[in-house]
């Protein structure tokens, strides 16, 4: 039998240092297949997300939002802030689509340079949550014992405050401002993340293909990495799906306070309540942003819904 | 049965503590001089000083930590800073007023609610589920002032059924607001209606899926007697945690829903204690706040282990 | 073929699964009848489509699931055509399952009492009178305290316990037709062996017809009239007991028995024959017959034509081209007997290649925060309590016990994926530490594992080739390249072909799973290999041919096994020494041959006499009353006196026994001096046919 025959050249291989033939090249290699392999997935995922009607009204609502984002500047007729001469408080009409405000401002373009905010803001906020939530949910339910403890302890007592209670109270004693938004956002969901990271690693972590790595000594950070993060993937996706439709939901809702984004900036939630003031008189300025926001989150939510039965099937909660 | 009580006793004291840990680190120590907050940027360094020492901040943190617990514990909240009235007056009339608005909501949403996810989850995968589903789905991340908006224009400005401004004289009781108090009720009941049914569908869909359903349908038991009798005991159990925890939400979304609707609730409040940057304002009303959401919880909990005979017989 | 007295009666019976666009025939033109007070065994492994026969007939299948041609008929009426208000009404008073999950199938939130009472209730019956008849009824299934079972939630019962109470609900209205799905399948030997006569007594002179669905033949052959054989949807062979053990015709059927390992059935005397390949899939079914892919006598008759089922002279039913000329003996339809694996096994005796010392893992049970203050000692799990153990180099040690035995905490403990929180494991000259991550490269190479779930040993997301080349890369330190040939070549001795290199483990059957799965834990070539239950999830053939490949790498390896199991036959079959363990304590150890014949442990003589046996039947047997004690409220004295069947009196109660040695390698812990034991369980040994101490050629 052929596995006798390695024992002394494996022996040789051990004494002169192992490690072997470019590992640069493995490394690519295993890239290249790795990047490959991620593009035919997320084709594969739009596909089935295309696949039921709710979900592909999702992903085309958010596919226009994200054009909108990328491109504003190039579809907005005026700019945000411009008050134009003589133009307050206009219906909409072929000039100003969406009418004007009581400022004279144009609502259409405010609100196509608004989608770049808001999406900016959630986006960053839940990608900055999701990576800190992941590794801190990682590491912590991987090595287990009192850091484990202790850091799961604080989060639920973070979790105990409403988030947006937080999320007003930290603003409140920092000050408004898209950046403290944006810290707000991480502080209030990085607990969430870590918590859904840290369940997904714990019931992986007892799995055998995870324990047979052990026991062929691979170190901590290869298991998590090798082993465990593909496995918290499709969960995380999802989780990042639900945190970017809650983050819209609070940026808005922030705005609207008056706590979020100052203006003069094109902030939906801060153009709804700007505008309440008005609302007999400049309807239109009210409604045009509150729908963008609504179309937004009910596109982002059928979107996520469809990831997970994708991603997640037979799960139901 | 114990056991569990006195763990779940253990745990509120921990998470309180950890909690007011936070809110003291966030209102205390995050912004600074506190005096300087109060008194100004021109005040002078006397002035400053001897503010300090009146409110202890010459103490270490711990010591002023402690204290400003004890304060709060024995009922002493301070003044605010702003209107210079007891935060204690303040935030208990305040909270009165939020009382009334989260019991009218909780009144409609949770029979709803409930009712809606137990129907989809048995119709699961029909088309009555996905028109639930799908709709619950479309609001449940609805921020409330869009959906405070929508029911303004509708029922209050062009059906005039009920009042677009809820603001109340302080004083007025449940019976006599309640006009004023449906349409912010309804705005909220969106809030909890999508998440409590989207998870009770959830539990009911599980629930199906037992063998225990199996066991009770082939005894030849009606359809009806088998959900109401082996399937809802089981799958609204779950529904207790769930309906404990959108209370978070609810308290998140009043502080919205207080202000589209001008409600004197504690959310009110809360802006208006942001706008003036009042800190003892905004530490009671955010102690007070954890405090009920807290004991909601522990309230959830200890029914859930009351009705479940896996861990009331532990 | 119908009969008057019919009870059951199933004709031509096709049953699909939508799957997408696509149909599947997971059930294909099956008939058979039961007649009252007939007891009607269905065999066959997993995909066999058995389950979904049961179903069928229950006319309970998953949605997707459609009785697509024949019919089912109870008592002459076709269920199929029965409106769902009158199905009620049948499986009210007519039809009974009995599922393989009694603690899910019972409602965790109502008393056993009230679920009892439902599945007798006519409607107007007085409570009290209920109640009262529900109590007689779990007598029936020898509760011994029906009121306190009739009071408690299901969670508070043991599994053996949950069943009966199931039994006892199927058979509240005398039901026309039982259907038994695997009952004891998740259940402890003892605990089945209990159960199985429980069902055997009570149907015993009834009129209830008995459909009894299992994978295990043994089973099936002990409680069954008749015995059918299922084979990718297929009704291969129906049969009698009788036949099965004296002749059977298919191919199939032979292939079955062959696969599982008797009692006494030794792996390098009387190998077993494992059946080639896997199970056909229902979208790729062959064009003729359907075991021709694996038939070791199939022609290009057997490909080409679909056998149809034919009546045998002893009334027996076959479908196989060939069974005329295997009846007649013209072929032997077995299996090629695998090449005879020369023992390079080490002898008794031998240097020990891995040894435990007073070995010892306790669980601490935490506290509430009250008990902490009160200092309140924290109360322990004593999952392995002092367990001495040793390994011959090349040989296998054997270690059975039942779930709660401490055996798989003691094998984490040695691996040291737990640390222990006592007592000495050592590797040839070695001492371990306790935690993995203290142990060195050298010794987690030569000290691997393989794990029970085949399901869950194999990352999802790597291929195949990955999966290997790490071991080989990180503790053999060769080169990517290198370790990409040397896996092709680990794969070939696993019996796979390095084609499999590329693939995921989503594409793999269970089986390969875990071949790749002992692949990858003979990459570094280990000297010590522990297997924990790791044919255990296994389906029968393919458990065979995996307990064979283990057998030959030993001998080309020269590594020495630690074999957990609860499966006392194919410890005994894999291991030359067994160690038997009772609440984390080892009670007997011995060579193989040693713990086959008295005297023996009361728990061991249990144990052996509670394996299902195809050859003989057995009146009287030795049963275990009562469940697993607490392993945190240890029995005092010696732990298995709750339970004994040899309770000798209160120095049981009192005292911890003493090893008794009987001869060199061969001891067990108990009261009873091995003469005196000797003597008692001769007597009922006699009757029970322990295996003949000849261990020549058995008959078949």
């Amino acid at each position: 039998m052929t596995v006798n025959g390695y024992n002394i050249s494996s022996m040789d291989g051990y004494t002169a240092g192992g490690g072997g033939s470019d590992p640069a090249s493995l490394f690519s290699e295993e890239r290249r297949r790795g990047l490959a392999a991620a593009f035919s997935r997320v084709g594969r995922a739009l596909r089935e997300l295309y696949a039921r009607p709710a979900s592909a009204l999702g992903t085309t609502l958010v596919l226009v939002f994200f054009f909108m984002a990328l491109f504003g500047p190039l579809i907005a007729p005026y700019s945000a802030t411009e008050q134009i001469a003589g133009a307050a408080r206009q219906a909409p009409s072929l000039q100003h689509l969406f009418g004007t405000d009581h400022l004279g401002r144009d609502v259409f373009s405010r609100v196509v340079l608004g989608a770049r905010d808001i999406l900016a803001l959630a986006g960053l906020g839940t990608l900055l949550a999701v990576t800190i939530g992941t590794l801190v949910g990682m590491f912590s339910a991987y090595r287990g014992g009192w850091v484990d403890e202790i850091s799961f302890r604080l989060f639920d007592s973070l979790l105990a405050l409403p988030a947006l209670l937080l999320a007003l109270l930290l603003l409140g004693v920092v000050g408004p401002s898209r950046s403290s938004v944006l810290v707000v956002l991480v502080i209030v969901y990085v607990p969430i993340v870590a918590r859904v990271v840290r369940s997904v690693v714990l019931s992986t972590k007892q799995k055998g293909f995870v324990e047979a790595a052990r026991m062929q000594g691979e170190s901590t950070a290869s298991i998590v990495r090798r082993d465990i993060f593909p496995s918290v993937t499709p969960a995380l996706t999802v989780e990042a799906a639900l945190r970017f439709s809650y983050a819209i939901f609070l940026v808005a809702s922030l705005g609207f306070l008056g706590v979020g984004v100052q203006p003069p900036n094109p902030d939906w939630g801060l153009m709804v309540s700007q505008a309440r003031p008005y609302v007999s008189l400049t309807p239109w300025a009210l409604y045009f942003p509150a729908i963008a926001i609504a179309l937004l989150v009910i596109g982002v939510n059928l979107a996520a819904d469809g990831l997970k039965r994708v991603l997640l099937p037979g799960r139901e909660s | 049965m114990s056991r569990y009580v006195a763990r779940r006793l253990a745990f509120l004291v921990i998470t309180l503590l950890l909690t007011s840990l936070i809110v003291f680190v966030v209102t205390q120590w995050l912004p600074g001089d506190v005096a300087r907050v109060i008194l100004g940027r021109e005040a002078s360094e006397p002035a400053l000083a001897a503010l300090r020492a009146e409110l202890g901040l010459d103490k270490p943190l711990p010591l002023q930590y402690l204290s400003w617990l004890g304060r709060f514990l024995t009922g002493d909240w301070g003044t605010s800073y702003s209107t210079g009235l007891p935060v204690r007056d303040l935030v208990l009339e305040r909270a009165g007023n939020s009382t009334m608005l989260a019991g009218l909501t909780l009144l409609i949403a949770v029979p709803l609610s409930v009712f809606l996810g137990v129907v989809a989850g048995l119709k699961a995968d029909k088309p009555l589920d996905a028109t639930i589903s799908i709709g619950s789905l479309a609001v449940v991340g609805l921020p409330e002032f869009v959906t405070g908006l929508i029911l303004i224009e509708v029922l209050a400005l062009r059906l005039h059924l009920f009042p677009a401004n809820s603001s109340i004289r302080p004083g007025t009781g449940f019976f006599e607001a309640l006009p004023q108090l449906v349409l912010p009720a309804l705005t909220a009941t969106f809030v909890l209606l999508a998440y409590v049914t989207r998870l009770t569908r959830a539990g009911v869909v599980e629930e199906m899926r037992q063998g225990y359903v199996r066991t009770a349908t082939l005894k030849g038991l009606p359809r009806r007697t088998v959900v109401g009798r082996h399937v809802l005991r089981n799958a609204l159990l779950p529904t207790i945690t769930v309906l404990a925890i959108s209370f978070g939400w609810l308290i998140g979304g009043l502080i919205v829903i207080e202000n589209v609707f001008n409600y004197p609730g504690l959310g009110r409040l809360m802006t208006f204690a942001i706008d003036r940057r009042d800190l003892p304002l905004m530490q009671a009303i955010t102690l007070l706040t954890v405090l009920v959401f807290a004991l909601a919880n522990l309230g959830a909990d200890l029914l859930y282990a009351a009705l479940n005979p896996r861990i009331r017989l532990e | 073929m119908a009969s008057f007295s019919n009870v059951l009666e199933i004709d031509g019976l096709t049953v699909s699964y939508r799957r997408g666009q696509k149909s599947l025939d997971a059930v294909r033109n099956v008939s058979f009848s039961i007649a009252a007070g007939q007891s009607y065994g269905l065999v066959g492994e997993s995909g066999s489509g058995k389950s979904t026969l049961a179903l069928a007939i229950m006319q309970y299948l998953p949605e997707n699931g459609l009785v697509t041609g024949g019919t089912i008929r109870l008592g002459g009426q076709d269920l199929a055509a029965l409106p769902r208000e009158q199905m009620q009404q049948v499986w009210r008073d007519q039809i009974k399952l009995v599922p393989q999950d009694p603690g899910a199938s019972l409602n965790p939130s109502l008393r056993i009492g009230d679920q009892l009472d439902e599945a007798l209730c006519d409607g107007n019956e007085a409570r009290d009178e209920l109640r009262q008849r529900s109590l007689e009824q779990l007598r029936q299934v020898r509760i011994a305290d029906p009121e306190r079972v009739a009071a408690s939630y299901p969670h508070q019962l043991s599994g053996g316990m949950q069943q009966r109470v199931l039994i006892a609900m199927a058979l509240a209205r005398q039901p026309s037709l039982l259907i038994l799905d695997e009952p004891t399948t998740n259940l402890d030997v003892t605990t089945e062996a209990v159960i199985l006569d429980l069902v055997r007594d009570l149907v015993h002179g009834q009129r209830t017809a008995i459909l009894y669905v299992s994978h295990n033949l043994g089973v099936v052959a002990s409680i069954c009239d008749r015995v059918a054989v299922l084979y990718a949807g297929e009704l291969v062979e129906d049969l009698t007991p009788q036949q099965l053990r004296r002749r059977p015709l298919h191919p199939y059927t032979l292939g079955l028995l062959d696969s599982v390992p008797r009692l006494g059935q030794r792996a390098g005397v009387d190998p077993l024959l494992p059946i080639a390949g896997t199970i056909a899939r229902l979208d790729a079914l062959p064009a003729g017959c359907v075991f021709a892919p694996r038939c070791p006598i199939a022609q290009q008759l057997c490909r080409d034509l679909r056998p149809e089922l034919e009546e045998t002279p002893e009334g027996g039913l076959v479908r196989c081209h060939r069974w005329r000329e295997i009846a007649a003996g013209m072929v032997d339809a077995r299996a090629d007997r695998p090449a005879a694996v020369a023992s390079q096994n080490g002898v008794s005796g031998a240097a020990s290649a891995l040894r435990t010392e007073a070995l010892v893992k306790h669980f601490p049970v935490r506290r509430t925060l009250a008990e902490a203050l009160r200092r309140t000692p924290a109360r322990q799990v004593h999952a392995v309590d002092g367990v001495s153990l040793q390994i011959g180099q090349q040989r296998t040690l054997g270690l059975v016990g039942e779930s709660g035995s401490g055996k798989t905490t003691a094998a984490r403990c040695i691996v040291g994926l737990v640390e222990r929180t006592g007592g000495q494991v050592t590797l040839f000259d070695i001492a371990l530490a306790p935690g993995l991550d203290r142990r060195d490269a050298a010794v987690l190479r030569r000290l691997q594992m393989v794990f029970q779930n085949p399901e869950e040993a194999l990352n999802p997301h790597r291929t195949v080739g990955d999966v290997l080349q790490r071991p080989l890369m990180r503790l053999m330190g060769l080169s990517a390249g290198e370790a990409r040939q040397q896996a092709g070549e680990l794969l070939e001795a696993v019996r796979l072909s390095s084609a499999y290199l590329d693939r995921t483990p989503g594409q793999l059957s269970g089986g390969e799973k875990q071949r790749v799965a002992i692949a990858r834990a003979f990459a570094s070539n280990p000297d010590v290999l522990i297997l924990d239950e790791s044919v255990s999830a296994l389906d029968v053939s393919v458990q065979a041919s995996i307990l064979n490949l283990l057998t030959e790498l030993q001998a080309e390896q020269g590594s020495a096994y630690l074999f957990i199991s609860h499966d006392l036959a194919a410890v005994s079959y894999l291991a030359d020494d067994i160690a038997v363990m009772y609440l984390g304590q080892v009670v007997e150890t011995g060579s193989a041959e040693q713990m086959l014949h008295p005297p023996f442990h009361p728990y061991s003589e249990a144990l052996l006499s509670a394996v299902p046996r195809i050859d003989a039947a057995g009146p009287e047997r030795i049963r275990l009353p009562g469940d697993l004690p607490s392993a945190i409220d240890l029995p005092s004295g010696c732990r298995f006196h709750t339970r004994c069947p040899r309770l000798l009196g209160d120095i049981c109660r009192t005292q911890e026994p003493p090893w008794q040695e009987t001869a060199p390698g061969h001891r067990y812990r108990c009261h009873i001096a091995p003469d005196e034991l000797t003597a008692m369980q001769v007597s009922s040994g006699e009757q029970n046919g322990w295996p003949r101490r000849e261990m020549g050629e058995a008959s078949r």
